[in-house]
């Protein structure tokens, strides 16, 4: 009797989950495992795709210094973002946390804002901003004296840190804001009875303790950033291609297919490398804080 | 001479008063509680003390030496909070540690003055162990070495055993007790349970709506409650409407059957108030009926219908044979047993 119910309570888990598995397995492994196939399949101009096992797209992507500068501007990118939105969204964050109500939720929107508006239209905003030598920006920049000659934000990795860091900035702020919930309030109050000035405090008792914070918001945005379209395609514009946008380009300009898969795959395994890997590296590091 | 000075304290939230008139002298080495229910003012009071909070009127003075102007960071006090507020990232050494990191104590000194620290606490051998590998108690501890390190001028408790069980948070009280009186260190201890303000204090501060009720020992706050709000605040009490007869002579006391002697002073309608542990069962006095009588092991508890009200009494279980339910009784107490408050009870 107890061995049936075994069977059954062994059971149900599957039945329920099945409806969410099956849409998991139909519109992601399927698609994705078809990508990986691809990207092993050769293509030609005249002769299209020929569904053949071969190595080609790999050795090229391998050989071809091309993919390498691709590769590397990518996540050069991805890191710059990443350290721009860990810099000012951990303070913001905090900040954000002391305010009073009424304040906190109106910053809060504001912070939000970027997720709530059209990439493009954003990108687009950023790109009236930036626009050439008297773009907005740099027409401030130079009236305030900070710079004497414009600085090139349109078509250059600078301009798309700045651009991705602002859309970005809501999962930083977000992920810290959850690690600062987390503090007790009296922390601070502990630390001050103690003798430890403002600047001790932070550094010493409320940085260690959202540090994981800020490493998770980390994982996202550097993610995230590694593999988004809209804002380098329009802020870097044709010449400066990263990962994503070269395989858009590969499969819809050339119609090389195979190799934009490849492209794809190569993209997607570093990100789940690097994301995993630096996940399991937080969790030992800051076991005592997780818990 | 007094240690630490609260010269008519108050402290507004907007329109709110929270603490109002608060004026107390602590002496050096003195044990001191706060008691009331939940926001009568005292951990306000407390974070006061601590520099957290502004006073709105009135001084706080520590050896004579204004607190107004120096920061929390400087007063020197040590507080165990109701949450422990550890440091998580750090072992129990460097959570005690760091006070003596920020006073620039030698690193030899401070690894010396930790262990003892920890000792003194009894959790020798849990230098390394994080916070939160540790148990409630382990971490209160915790907590009390990370106060006690600094010697601290005060040491103030909130609500510090609240989060522990029964047994333990008795354990903890001896424990406390026994440390404070072992080094002498000025404590203020905030707390809503009676029994942990009286077996600890040498005084207690009972407080009602942010303001002082009383000021007194254990056994006076106790024995001689100056308020309604305090006797029935600090463990049970039996009030009953009296009167003062003038018409006899000389003049009395009468409560129901139960008559006295009246105390000088007083006249027309007064309350009455005893302890139920003071009443006796006897051939005169209130009568009444008894509803219900539970056995407590060493005590009996009746609750009895008098003609002046309900009724508590408590016995000791001396073996002798006593009322059963439904018993008609009298309800007899000495008149030093009482205390009489002038007007109706509440």
């Amino acid at each position: 009797m107890s061995m049936a119910a075994d069977e059954r309570n062994g059971r149900a888990p599957w039945a329920l989950a099945a409806p969410a598995l099956m849409l998991f397995v139909g519109v992601l492994l399927i698609p994705l495992a078809m990508t990986v196939m691809l990207s092993f399949h050769d293509w030609g101009q005249y002769k299209g795709i020929e569904p053949v096992f071969i190595l080609k797209n790999w050795r090229e992507i391998a050989t071809d210094p091309y993919y390498a500068e691709m590769f590397g501007r990518t996540f050069r990118i991805a890191i710059l973002t990443t350290l721009l939105t860990a810099l000012l969204g951990a303070p913001e964050a905090y900040i954000l946390n002391r305010m009073d109500g009424r304040w906190k939720s109106f910053f809060l929107l504001i912070i939000l804002g970027p997720l709530l508006i059209s990439v493009v239209a954003r990108t687009l905003g950023w790109a009236l901003l930036f626009g050439g030598n008297n773009g907005l920006v740099n027409k401030l920049l130079m009236s305030a004296g900070v710079i004497r000659f414009p600085i090139p934000f349109m078509f250059t990795e600078t301009g798309m840190v700045i651009a991705l860091a602002h859309v970005m900035m809501p999962f930083m702020v977000l992920s810290v804001w959850a690690a600062l919930q987390r503090l007790d309030p009296q922390i601070e109050n502990a630390a001050m009875s103690l003798g430890a000035g403002p600047i001790t405090t932070i550094r010493r008792i409320i940085m260690p303790q959202i540090m994981p914070g800020v490493l998770s918001g980390a994982i996202i945005v550097f993610s995230l950033s590694a593999s988004a379209f809209a804002t380098p395609a329009i802020i870097g514009g044709r010449r400066l291609k990263v990962a994503a946008t070269l395989a858009y380009d590969e499969f819809l300009n050339t119609l090389n297919w195979p190799l934009g898969a490849a492209v794809a795959t190569l993209l997607l395994v570093a990100l789940v490398l690097i994301v995993v890997g630096s996940n399991a590296l937080i969790e030992r590091r800051y076991a005592e804080v997780f818990r | 001479m007094a240690y630490l000075e609260l010269d008519r304290v108050a402290k507004q939230f907007g329109a709110q008063t929270v603490v109002d008139d608060f004026s107390l002298s602590v002496g050096k080495g003195e044990f001191i509680s706060f008691l009331g229910p939940s926001g009568c003012g005292k951990t306000t009071t407390l974070q006061m003390i601590a520099g957290f909070l502004d006073p709105t009127r009135g001084a706080i003075r520590l050896e004579s030496r204004d607190l107004a102007a120096i920061p929390p960071a400087r007063r020197g006090l040590g507080i165990v909070f109701q949450s422990y507020a550890l440091f998580p990232h750090m072992t129990a050494a460097e959570n005690v540690a760091f006070g003596l990191e920020m006073r620039k104590v030698p690193r030899g000194e401070r690894a010396e003055r930790v262990r003892a620290a920890l000792a003194m606490v009894g959790l020798a051998g849990y230098e390394d162990r994080h916070p939160r590998r540790m148990s409630g108690g382990q971490q209160q501890r915790v907590a009390l070495a990370r106060a006690l390190v600094i010697k601290p001028n005060v040491l103030l408790l909130d609500e510090p055993l609240s989060n522990l069980d029964a047994k333990l948070r008795e354990e903890m009280q001896i424990e406390l007790r026994q440390i404070q009186r072992t080094i002498g260190t000025t404590t203020i201890l905030v707390t809503h349970d009676q029994n942990e303000a009286m077996s600890l204090s040498d005084r207690i501060v009972v407080m009602s709506q942010g303001r002082i009720e009383q000021i007194g020992t254990p056994q006076e706050t106790y024995e001689k409650p100056a308020s309604a709000f305090v006797s029935q605040f600090l463990g049970k009490t039996n009030d009953f409407p009296g009167t003062i007869d003038r018409v006899v002579s000389p003049t009395q006391l009468v409560a129901g059957s139960w008559r006295a002697p009246a105390p000088a002073g007083l006249g027309g309608q007064v309350t009455v108030s005893v302890r139920p542990e003071r009443i006796g069962f006897g051939e005169t006095g209130l009568s009444a009926k008894i509803i219900t009588r539970v056995f407590q092991g060493n005590h009996w508890l009746f609750q009895c219908d008098s003609e002046c009200g309900p009724a508590i009494v408590i016995r000791q279980n001396d073996g002798k044979p006593q009322p059963a339910e439904g018993d008609a009784v009298r309800l007899t107490w000495r008149p030093e047993d009482m205390s009489v408050r002038a007007g109706a009870s509440a």
